[in-house]
């Protein structure tokens, strides 16, 4: 056993100041880091993942942050360091990519002179011997025809290309440890499965040793040699990650581990199943029961789309002159049946979200029809629109920015009551107790403010907020997207524990392809605004057709180790732009008949 | 009591935390403190056994502070300790009163302008811009000019004046604030325009916009104070701080406590505006702990 660990971290407690006491948010962690080795720290949010890798680089604010114990990186202990010292271990010994490519580079320089920076000050190198380096390096990264874009500015990037920025710069010292916080996280799923495989190879290439921080388990189980399993600030967890995910011991690693959505998990089952509960501190498990016979297949579907078309003109120069079109939907035609889940898929700029909100005519379609309970949607004036939106809600992605923080959540959920007068004051305030129990919340709860709420309570207002109106269909754009892996599947149970008691019709937009495999009926593949493939779930995902379609399935991390060092060699495609000149016209496409209900684009 | 009828649109959010932050802001604290003390002065003018503010004493000219008149006496003999407490109520008042009136007309300009844009937007936004390139003391005094001499119109004057900031800062939080899936959401439950704009809307954007409002009282206090001097706010006799500062400028080497009361109190009511403005941006703003 010659390898002594890069990185060492015994006892590690970090506390902050809050309001004149110290609180720790991370107390007693203890892990190694051995070269070429990749380990992986998960948990949820607030679980002090991000704090430890934080305390790690010492990048706390030094008079309201306490760190405790000792962190040896090659066999320093980088808490006795100055913060002279420690400057010249970031970036040099030690490198660091974070979550937000969009954000993490100075958006007024070139990357070829943020990366030479690194370069000049940490290895002393000229600037001619800088910038070949430079460019040496983003090719290593994949950037295709890195020479010529090195005096590009982080805006000419897409988000992967930028993260793929961010991973040459941190490499540029050749560090021996690089910690990778989230790297992953912002991104479209095709382009986090580019980057895995990324960072896989260039860690063979150079022989770092990689601290992964996620929240993801799919990932974990796929790129983590050993796992440190955190929850509240502390270690619940700690091994190789093939133990953690056959043997986990503790409730919490379970439980989490239950939550995951797998893909693949529904083969053989015919309709949309709970996610398993398991009991945190017991560590027992609840089968999941299905949620069978809801749709009612056969009638007039509650929602139909026909030919629909969403454009947005793109308007340049001092005139404004329009200088194209984003083409957000593009001819897209569904049928939505009461007590259905119908799922939008696909990745940004894809158009879900535009066909969505059109849906609620909150953007204006171009052209088209849609039909919602009788309503012609797209020809309603305003007084019609307003009694329209008692049929059809929307339930939105961020449970922090989707309700009024001015107003009590008694309130809020009686509001749209009240202003639909569809009943007395008195009515309109059980209403809203009666909801609130319904979404799993208490009625004493009417008279606090949404600050009060964690993120999936606050997600559950939202629900009974939507509910208010007995809609019967509820567009659901990203609704679990922001969620913690164990409160997502509890919102997805809510989700369809309402819709077998209320015969609810649920537009689920998404880009996660694990969950929606779990809740759908049927399942829209969209890229480019256009659905390419459609049907139900079982043939989409068991015997998918269109290429865009195997490759989104092939790109999502699966949280089965049997998978780890799997290279998807995905093509470095970038997602494609809607965006068309003036006078475009899209191509008229034909679909091929697969089976029963199952249709794909071919042409 | 309908349940809707407790959603004030007002800073709302965390009353309590937000005043135990202010409380505990020593600056802010002290800000408070010379307002109210300014504010209840001039509320007891009346009833303070204090020397008629207007009678005029020919043996008692510009006399230096003495135990008979403890701030001194001005050129017409009358005490300075009244006409000071007298004057609180004309600058208070004067301070006050213009920034509401700039409030009133700018808030909701600024709100309809951000809400929605277009061409409303376009109109608000250049006939701003244009207001805000003239300097705005030489606005108000030109408006005051124009209106006549008189308190009351140099409040108007004032307010017309300070109004664009209003516009301008409040479209710019609504701009912010219309973003926000929240208001998206109100939308899609099928609520009208007003009702976002006033619950929704409104009560999102009004922190920085009281915040702004008591740093803008402390300047409409100046100004008020300038225009006195210059003649066109409080009229003679009735005092006012501006406008004795304006009678003692000629007498600065004979009868220097002339000047030095009105200077001394309008110097501490505006720092108390502004200590007290700095805390509620701390107090109101949820991202400070």
């Amino acid at each position: 056993m010659a390898d002594l660990p890069i990185l060492s971290v015994r006892n590690l407690t970090t506390s902050f100041l809050s309001g004149g006491v110290w609180k720790s948010v991370v107390r007693d962690v203890s892990f190694d880091v051995r070269p070429g080795e990749t380990v992986a720290i998960v948990g949820e949010s607030g679980s002090g993942k991000s704090v430890t890798s934080l305390s790690i680089m010492r990048l706390l604010a030094p008079g309201f942050s306490r760190i405790e114990g000792s962190i040896l990186l090659n066999d320093r202990d980088l808490l006795a360091l100055s913060e002279k010292e420690m400057r010249g271990v970031r970036g040099n010994e030690a490198s660091m990519i974070f979550q937000e490519p969009m954000t993490s580079l100075n958006p007024i320089f070139t990357i070829g002179r943020q990366i030479c920076e690194v370069l000049t000050r940490h290895k002393g190198m000229s600037r001619q011997e800088a910038r070949a380096e430079t460019i040496r390096l983003l090719e290593k990264v994949r950037i295709p025809n890195a020479g010529a874009r090195f005096n590009d500015y982080p805006h000419q990037f897409s988000g992967g290309m930028r993260q793929r920025v961010m991973i040459a710069m941190a490499l540029a010292s050749r560090p021996r440890l690089l910690i990778a916080d989230e790297p992953t996280t912002a991104l479209d799923v095709t382009i986090q499965g580019q980057i895995l495989d990324l960072i896989k190879v260039l860690q063979e290439e150079e022989d770092m040793s990689v601290l992964f921080i996620t929240h993801d388990m799919g990932v974990v189980a796929e790129i983590a040699d050993r796992t440190v399993v955190m929850y509240r600030g502390q270690q619940v967890e700690a091994g190789p990650t093939d133990e953690i995910f056959q043997r986990g011991q503790h409730p919490y690693t379970r439980a989490l581990l239950a939550a995951v959505p797998r893909l693949g998990s529904m083969q053989g089952r015919k309709w949309p199943t709970r996610f398993p509960v398991v009991d945190i501190a017991t560590g027992e498990t609840m089968e999941p029961s299905e949620v069978a016979g809801t749709v009612a297949r056969g009638m007039t579907p509650i929602l139909a789309v026909k030919n629909l078309v969403a454009r947005f003109p793109v308007r340049s120069g001092i005139l404004g002159r329009q200088t194209g079109s984003v083409h957000a939907v593009e001819n897209l035609s569904f049928d939505l049946f009461q007590g259905e889940t119908l799922s939008l898929v696909g990745e940004s700029g894809c158009g879900k979200s535009t066909t969505g909100r059109s849906i609620l005519r909150l953007v204006e379609p171009t052209d088209g029809e849609i039909h919602l309970d009788g309503y012609d949607i797209l020809r309603l004036d305003q007084p019609g629109l307003r009694r329209m939106r008692k049929s059809v809600q929307m339930i939105f992605q961020d449970p922090f920015s989707s309700l009024n923080p001015r107003m009590k959540v008694g309130s809020t959920i009686a509001e749209p009551f009240v202003k639909h007068k569809l009943g007395t004051a008195g009515q309109a305030r059980e209403k809203a107790c009666d909801l609130l129990e319904q979404v799993g919340l208490s009625s004493t709860m009417m008279d606090r403010y949404p600050h009060e709420f964690s993120g999936g309570q606050r997600q559950r207002i939202a629900i009974a907020r939507a509910l208010s109106l007995d809609p019967k269909v509820i567009v659901a754009d990203e609704s679990v997207s922001a969620l913690d892996v164990s409160i997502k599947a509890q919102v997805c149970n809510l989700l369809l524990d309402l819709q077998q008691r209320l015969n609810l019709a649920f537009l689920f937009i998404s880009h996660d392809m694990a969950v929606v495999e779990r809740v759908s009926h049927r399942v829209a593949v969209m890229y480019l605004g256009e659905i390419i493939e459609i049907g139900p779930r079982a043939a989409i995902f068991d015997n998918p057709q269109h290429d865009y379609t195997k490759k989104l399935m092939a790109a999502v991390p699966v949280p089965d180790t049997a998978r780890r060092g799997i290279r998807r060699n995905i093509s470095n495609d970038e997602l494609r732009s809607p965006v068309r000149p003036v006078g475009y016209q899209p191509p008229a496409r034909t679909y091929r008949h697969v089976s029963e209900g199952h249709l794909v684009q071919i042409a | 009591m309908t349940v809707l009828e407790t959603i004030a649109p007002l800073a709302n959010r965390e009353p309590s935390r937000a005043w135990r932050k202010l409380r505990a802001n020593k600056g802010a604290v002290v800000g408070l403190v010379i307002i109210l003390f300014f504010a209840v002065l001039a509320a007891m003018a009346p009833l303070l056994p204090i020397a008629d503010p207007l009678a005029t004493s020919w043996t008692a000219l510009r006399k230096a502070p003495s135990a008979a008149h403890w701030f001194g006496t001005d050129d017409l003999g009358r005490d300075i300790l009244s006409r000071m407490i007298w004057g609180a109520q004309s600058s208070l008042l004067a301070g006050v009163v213009s920034v509401v009136i700039a409030v009133i007309i700018g808030v909701p300009f600024g709100v309809i302008s951000g809400y929605f844009g277009g061409w409303a937007d376009l109109v608000i936004s250049r006939v701003t811009d244009a207001l805000l390139a003239l300097p705005f003391l030489i606005t108000a005094i030109a408006l005051a000019a124009f209106l006549g001499p008189s308190l009351m119109n140099a409040m108007i004057a004032i307010g017309l004046s300070a109004m664009p900031i209003f516009v301008r800062l409040t479209r710019g939080q609504v701009l912010a604030v219309k973003t926000e899936d929240y208001v998206e959401g109100a939308r899609a439950v099928g609520l009208g325009h007003l009702d976002i704009m006033w619950r929704y809307i409104l009560p999102n954007v009004l922190a920085p916009i009281i915040v702004q409002a008591t740093l803008t009282v402390a300047t409409a206090i100046i100004a008020e104070a300038s225009l006195s001097f210059l003649g066109l706010g409080q009229q003679a006799p009735a005092p006012s701080w501006g406008s004795m500062l304006n009678v003692a400028k000629n007498f600065l080497t004979q009868a220097p406590w002339m000047a030095m009361w009105p200077g001394a109190a309008i110097f501490l009511v505006v720092m108390g505006f502004n200590l007290l403005g700095d805390g509620l941006r701390d107090a109101l703003d949820p991202r400070e702990a």
